[in-house]
């Protein structure tokens, strides 16, 4: 009976099922290449976008560069005002997002009951960080430049960029604080404490690495954004390295975006070489993020 | 340490009064509305932004009918006089056509790395692509600008194009899809990961190849995180400012006399936050319809993505596979 069963199966088998194994496996070594191309062309077009930024800017990279205010004559022009403001700005908007993203982090995961407020809290942010930056930008303009009288100045674009880094401070925070161990919590209370004690003296300790990374990933985003400061800031050249909160400034994207918009070429170059200098001061600031994040982790283990 | 039964402390002081917490309770208070006060800001940002953009759009569609805006052909705000028309069709259609190109590049180079990064790629492979990868997401989109203009226009797409423009939306769309790769790679890789071994396992025997397994099994469970991490990327296309503003050129597509079409992607194709930044850079008077025409831009520019930000979530949460 079950021999007959099987010897029944194994007919339909051979008359309908053909395994073809070797043609399969072909099909899928072939995407198994397709996929592997893809990936690795990633490294190809960084070489090229790398590759299209050193060719002209490399004999270009001087102290001048980094020392003389911007100038008519490309050999003379450097952009010492746009990296002040640019450590301003993002040292400003910087502090400013840590204070608020971070307190905002803690009353989400720590005080704020699950249920709908949460829940509301929590899609805003996620579409707060959908949000176009150019539009940040207008919202900078309107309330900080013309309501609140700040004019075109540092304290607005520091105040704007604060906001544009906020929502991915506050995933970034949530998630490290959501991180820590409840039984952390559980033994603080035990002992008496608060729950801002509980916070302060525990889950805050155990949480700021990760909460370090995630701020100066987002210093990172900000030293690279320019549409936002475009539009509080102008596009006009500044002369001066800002002196104040309330002086104009400019900032290292948004001068290279004057030079890379100039017809003549040696702006293009001279915009080349304000790139490379970026990306350097970029790959040091996730450099120190990455060496943070595995120092401590090595300190930390539950 | 042996546990003590005296309330005693070692220098005699009375013992603890535990019960006294006024003060703590009091600073407790202020600490939570502090606290409330911060997450507060994020809500007040999102007010802030549909209030200004609804207001001072307001003041646009006052002179400007909405109608004739959405529907107008011509885009001429910064003209003088009976030249200037606010028609937002040709920089809406510049806005798609540049993150069309992008969206044909990122999806499936992003989809395709994912894969190759969740299923194929070993220990090696992985922490040389992944940290590649990160770096292409961090770069300035500034500097794709650049990239655009200096290299993809005239060494990779003058041979192939030779009367391309210097300014024109291709090359744009190209410089916007190789930004957006990496997040369509990384989120989707996300998605990809979360799917059970025991499903792949399963697949296997089966009697399934590996392709086999990844393409019928893997990927379709995988699909609510691959399809919101397409939205999410078309998001940031329709967004990216400083790419277009620099490589895409300053006139919509269709006006700037060498065409005649609104869909030409080989010439001078501005688009909505081209626009935006291009008046900036060119300071136009407060207070004129010009100025206000850039707010009417950006309600419209926000409807999109935060339409397509609402999609993306809703797929995540309803197409959801839970597993285990």
């Amino acid at each position: 009976m079950s021999s007959e069963l099987i010897s029944s199966a194994s007919q339909i088998s051979k008359a309908e099922y053909q395994p073809r194994v070797s043609a399969r496996q072909t099909i899928g070594r072939i995407w198994r290449w397709v996929f592997f191309g893809s990936t690795a062309l990633a490294i190809v077009l960084l070489g090229m976008l790398l590759w299209s930024v050193i060719g002209p800017g490399w004999n270009w990279l001087s102290w001048g560069l980094i020392t003389n205010p911007p100038s008519r004559f490309p050999e003379k022009a450097g952009m010492n005002p746009a990296i002040w403001g640019s450590i301003w700005i993002v040292l400003g908007s910087g502090v400013a997002a840590f204070i608020m993203g971070l307190g905002t982090a803690i009353y989400l995961e720590e005080y704020a009951e699950k249920g709908r407020f949460n829940d509301f809290i929590q899609t805003n942010i996620s579409n707060l960080a959908g949000v176009p930056s150019i539009v940040y930008g207008l919202l900078g303009l309107v309330v900080f430049v013309d309501l609140m009288h700040m004019g075109r100045t540092l304290i607005a674009g520091v105040l704007t960029m604060a906001l544009l880094i906020l929502p991915v401070v506050v995933i970034s925070s949530r998630e490290a604080i959501r991180a820590v161990p409840p039984s952390l919590r559980e033994a603080s209370y035990g002992l008496g404490a608060t729950k801002w004690q509980t916070v302060w003296n525990h889950v805050l300790p155990s949480a700021f690495p990760g909460i370090l990374t995630g701020i100066i990933l987002a210093m990172s985003r900000a030293i690279g954004e320019t549409a936002p400061l475009l539009v509080v800031g102008g596009a006009s050249q500044v002369l001066w390295r800002p002196d104040g909160p309330f002086s104009t400034f400019m900032v290292m994207p948004l001068q290279i975006y004057n030079w890379t918009g100039r017809p003549h070429e040696e702006f293009e170059h001279l915009a080349a070489a304000a790139i490379i200098v970026l990306m350097i001061i970029l790959l040091l600031m996730n450099s120190v993020a990455i060496g943070l994040r595995q120092h401590f982790s090595r300190k930390a283990r539950w | 340490m042996s546990s003590t039964a005296t309330p005693l402390r070692p220098d005699n002081r009375p013992p603890l009064n535990l019960m006294g917490k006024r003060g703590r309770q009091r600073s407790e208070e202020v600490i939570r509305y502090a606290l409330i006060a911060c997450s507060l800001v994020t809500l007040l940002t999102t007010l802030g932004i549909i209030g200004i953009l609804l207001f001072e759009a307001a003041n646009f569609f006052a002179d400007i009918p909405v109608w004739d805006f959405l529907t107008g052909r011509t885009w001429t705000p910064l003209f003088a006089g009976t030249q200037q028309e606010f028609g937002v069709l040709p920089i809406v259609v510049g806005t798609l056509m540049t993150s069309l190109v992008a969206a044909c590049i990122a999806l499936p180079i992003g989809l395709a790395a994912a894969i190759y990064l969740s299923e194929f790629a070993n220990e090696r492979a992985r922490s040389v692509l992944k940290p590649v990868l990160e770096v292409l997401a961090g770069v300035p989109t500034i500097v794709y600008g650049f990239f655009a203009l200096t290299f993809i226009t005239p060494v990779i797409l003058k041979p192939i194009f030779p009367d391309i423009g210097t300014f024109n939306g291709l090359s744009a769309g190209i410089a916007i899809g190789i930004m957006a790769m990496p997040t369509v790679a990384s989120l989707s890789e996300d998605a990809l990961r979360a799917v059970p071994r025991s499903l792949r396992e399963a697949a296997y025997g089966l009697g399934a190849t590996k392709f086999e397994t990844t393409a019928r099994v893997v990927v379709p469970a995988a699909v609510s995180g691959i399809v919101a991490s397409f939205i999410l990327a078309v998001s940031r296309a329709v967004g990216e400012t400083m790419i277009v503003a620099v490589a895409a050129g300053q006139s919509p597509a269709g006006q700037s006399g060498a065409s005649g079409s609104m869909f030409d992607l080989m010439h001078s194709m501005q688009t909505m936050t081209g626009f935006i930044a291009y008046t900036f850079s060119s300071d136009v008077a407060r207070g004129t319809t010009a100025f206000y025409s850039l707010f009417g831009v950006a309600l419209l520019l926000f409807i999109m993505t935060f339409a397509m930000n609402l999609a993306s979530q809703w797929v995540t949460k309803r197409y959801r596979e839970e597993y285990d």
